[in-house]
């Protein structure tokens, strides 16, 4: 235990020794807060419209919920971002030695990695919650579909860092890391359109794949178990690669 | 101490170690010595739990380096050829680091920090980030890297290499230091490198064990062959008598001169008779024929080329394990 949180802590402070981690913090401010302006000013007046013709509008349904999505979205350009730099820069460095001959083991090392990476997205998200705080000064939303629509963020999240922190264990370089993963990311999310045209059982294979198909119900509000043990399990596959990758440097190095 | 079976290691096209067996007792100093590619550093990593073998066995303090890897690491340090350093920490983050990670309880950890800074001569530096500092200071961050859990063994690959004379001089010193404490294998390409610290040497080449052998041993060896360079008082004394001098001297067999006359200065290969120590005779025999000694060595050049198998041009090119 105390090996995973040396390592993670090692990770967390080498994201903020550099100017990486406060730019991720702030990108991720600065986009979610337009997005926020924007999906308020938009309810503002269409809620004032509904207003007049008698209607009601639910700030959970029209501002919490497609932020939350525009987060997930968000999270998936800069999750590569996290994750590039876990493993390729320890094996460019050759610190990968130091790890790998430490009395540790393969799995304490790519937890702690793993755990960084969540803190570093959860406190992004975090950051950009500070958005939320004004609803409930102005409205009062439920908090409870929040929540667990921030869970679902984070439980997106954990899966497809941990893809993020395999593919980075399989190259010394980090662009290379950071591409893969944004391509791997991208596909996955997409992968749920072809429901959309196509009814046969691959299409549904392919669509339950998907991270998004997986992510409505959470914006809904609603902890659907089924959902949340795709993301369970879709981590522990990643962290499981990531351990094989591991043991395979160690035979081929 | 450390115990290596019939040690095999083999990447995709080329066996890099190939059925070594040594064993080393507690508390010794041992030269590891072989040409660039040779496999020091594959052994290396094997002893280090870095990577297994193809086949064989090894062992440290009793631990088997794959049955029972996390009890070997704990019990060694070990210095890579690159130190294994975060160029973005200071030197003091970058050891409280390494302190955990080798499982340095966290209430002595700050002292035990301290400690290896001072042993190290890196404590005027502990608050400098390490992609600030020299080589030489590197080197030696790495060095404290090794010793911080005061591991039984300790395995430095090249840890001279890129230093220049005077970081050379106190990071041998450095390593002679440690010696009493810990079990120390060291990896070199250089010979005054073995001749200044170790007092056992293993010879590999090419993935094979050439020679196990305590470091008087080797030397007496190589006294069949002395290198030596002389200078006579006067110039004008003719070179065929320098040579003259030398044959004449008891036990010598065969005088041979290398390289061209320079600065007034010659040198010559002496060999005797195999096992005759003939050093202090030929030393007694220039300077009685009033001629200057500059210097005289006992050829360990030459043991390693034959041992190493290589002609007297450099090594053939071969892999280094990346």
């Amino acid at each position: 235990m105390r090996n995973i949180f040396t390592i993670c802590k090692k990770e967390i402070k080498s994201y903020f020794s550099s100017p990486v981690g406060y730019l991720l913090l702030t990108m991720f401010a600065l986009i979610i807060g337009f997005f926020f302006w924007n999906v308020v000013g938009y309810f503002a007046i269409m809620g004032a419209r509904q207003m007049q013709s008698g209607g009601n509008m639910n700030v959970n349904e029209f501002v919490i919920r497609p932020l939350i999505q525009n987060m997930s979205v968000v999270g998936l350009f800069l999750i590569p971002l996290i994750t590039m730099r876990l493993f390729a820069e320890e094996k460019r460095q050759g610190t990968i030695e130091l790890l790998l001959t430490s009395p540790i083991t393969d799995i304490q090392m790519l937890l702690g990695k793993w755990l960084s990476a969540v803190v570093m997205y959860g406190a992004m998200v975090g950051f950009a919650s500070i958005n939320f705080f004004f609803l409930f000064a102005y409205s009062n939303p439920d908090v409870k579909p929040m929540l667990i629509g921030l869970l679902g963020l984070m439980l997106q999240a954990g899966a497809l860092l941990s893809i993020g922190l395999f593919i980075s264990t399989t190259t010394k370089n980090q662009i290379i890391a950071g591409a893969t993963t944004f391509g791997v990311a991208l596909l996955l999310w997409t992968f749920e359109w072809v429901a959309g045209y196509e009814t046969a059982a691959w299409a549904k294979v392919m669509s339950y794949l998907s991270v998004m198909s997986h992510f409505e119900s959470f914006t809904r509000g609603v902890l659907d178990t089924k959902d949340a043990i795709y993301y369970v399990s879709l981590t522990f596959l990643g962290l499981f690669l990531t351990a094989r990758s591991l043991e395979s440097l160690r035979w081929r190095s | 101490m450390i115990r290596v079976e019939g040690l095999t290691k083999r990447y995709a096209q080329n066996l890099a170690v190939d059925g070594i067996s040594f064993e080393v007792e507690r508390g010794r100093i041992v030269g590891f010595l072989g040409p660039n590619g040779a496999g020091k550093t594959t052994t290396m990593r094997v002893l280090t739990c870095f990577m297994p073998p193809t086949a064989g066995k090894a062992s440290v303090a009793g631990f088997d380096c794959v049955e029972n890897p996390q009890e070997v690491k704990k019990r060694i340090g070990y210095l890579p050829e690159t130190p294994p350093l975060y160029p973005d920490m200071s030197v003091n983050e970058y050891l409280l680091f390494v302190g955990a990670l080798k499982g340095i309880p966290s209430a002595e950890l700050g002292k035990r920090v301290a400690e290896v800074e001072e042993r190290c001569a890196v404590a005027d530096v502990k608050n400098r980030l390490i992609s600030k500092l020299s080589k030489g200071y590197r080197q030696r961050v790495g060095l404290a890297q090794a010793i911080i859990h005061n591991p039984d063994v300790l395995v430095l690959d090249e840890p001279t290499s890129g230093l220049d004379p005077r970081q050379i001089m106190e990071t041998r010193d450095l390593i002679k230091g440690l010696a009493g404490d810990h079990t120390i294998i060291l990896s070199t390409h250089i010979l005054q490198e073995v001749e200044a610290m170790c007092e056992e040497v293993i010879v590999i080449a090419k993935g094979k064990l050439r020679a196990i052998e305590s470091l008087d041993n080797l030397i007496a060896r190589g006294v069949g062959a002395v290198d030596i360079e002389i200078e006579p008082r006067e110039g004008e004394l003719s070179f065929p008598f320098v040579k003259q001098v030398l044959e004449k001297t008891p036990g010598v067999t065969r005088v041979t001169q290398t390289g061209e006359v320079r600065n007034n200065r010659v040198r010559f290969e002496v060999e005797s008779q195999s096992g005759h120590d003939a050093r202090g005779d030929i030393a007694r025999a220039v300077v009685g024929a009033n001629l200057n000694l500059n210097e005289l060595r006992s050829g360990l050049e030459k043991i390693y080329l034959e041992l190493t198998g290589a002609p007297a041009v450099a090594a053939a090119p071969e892999e280094t394990s990346a």
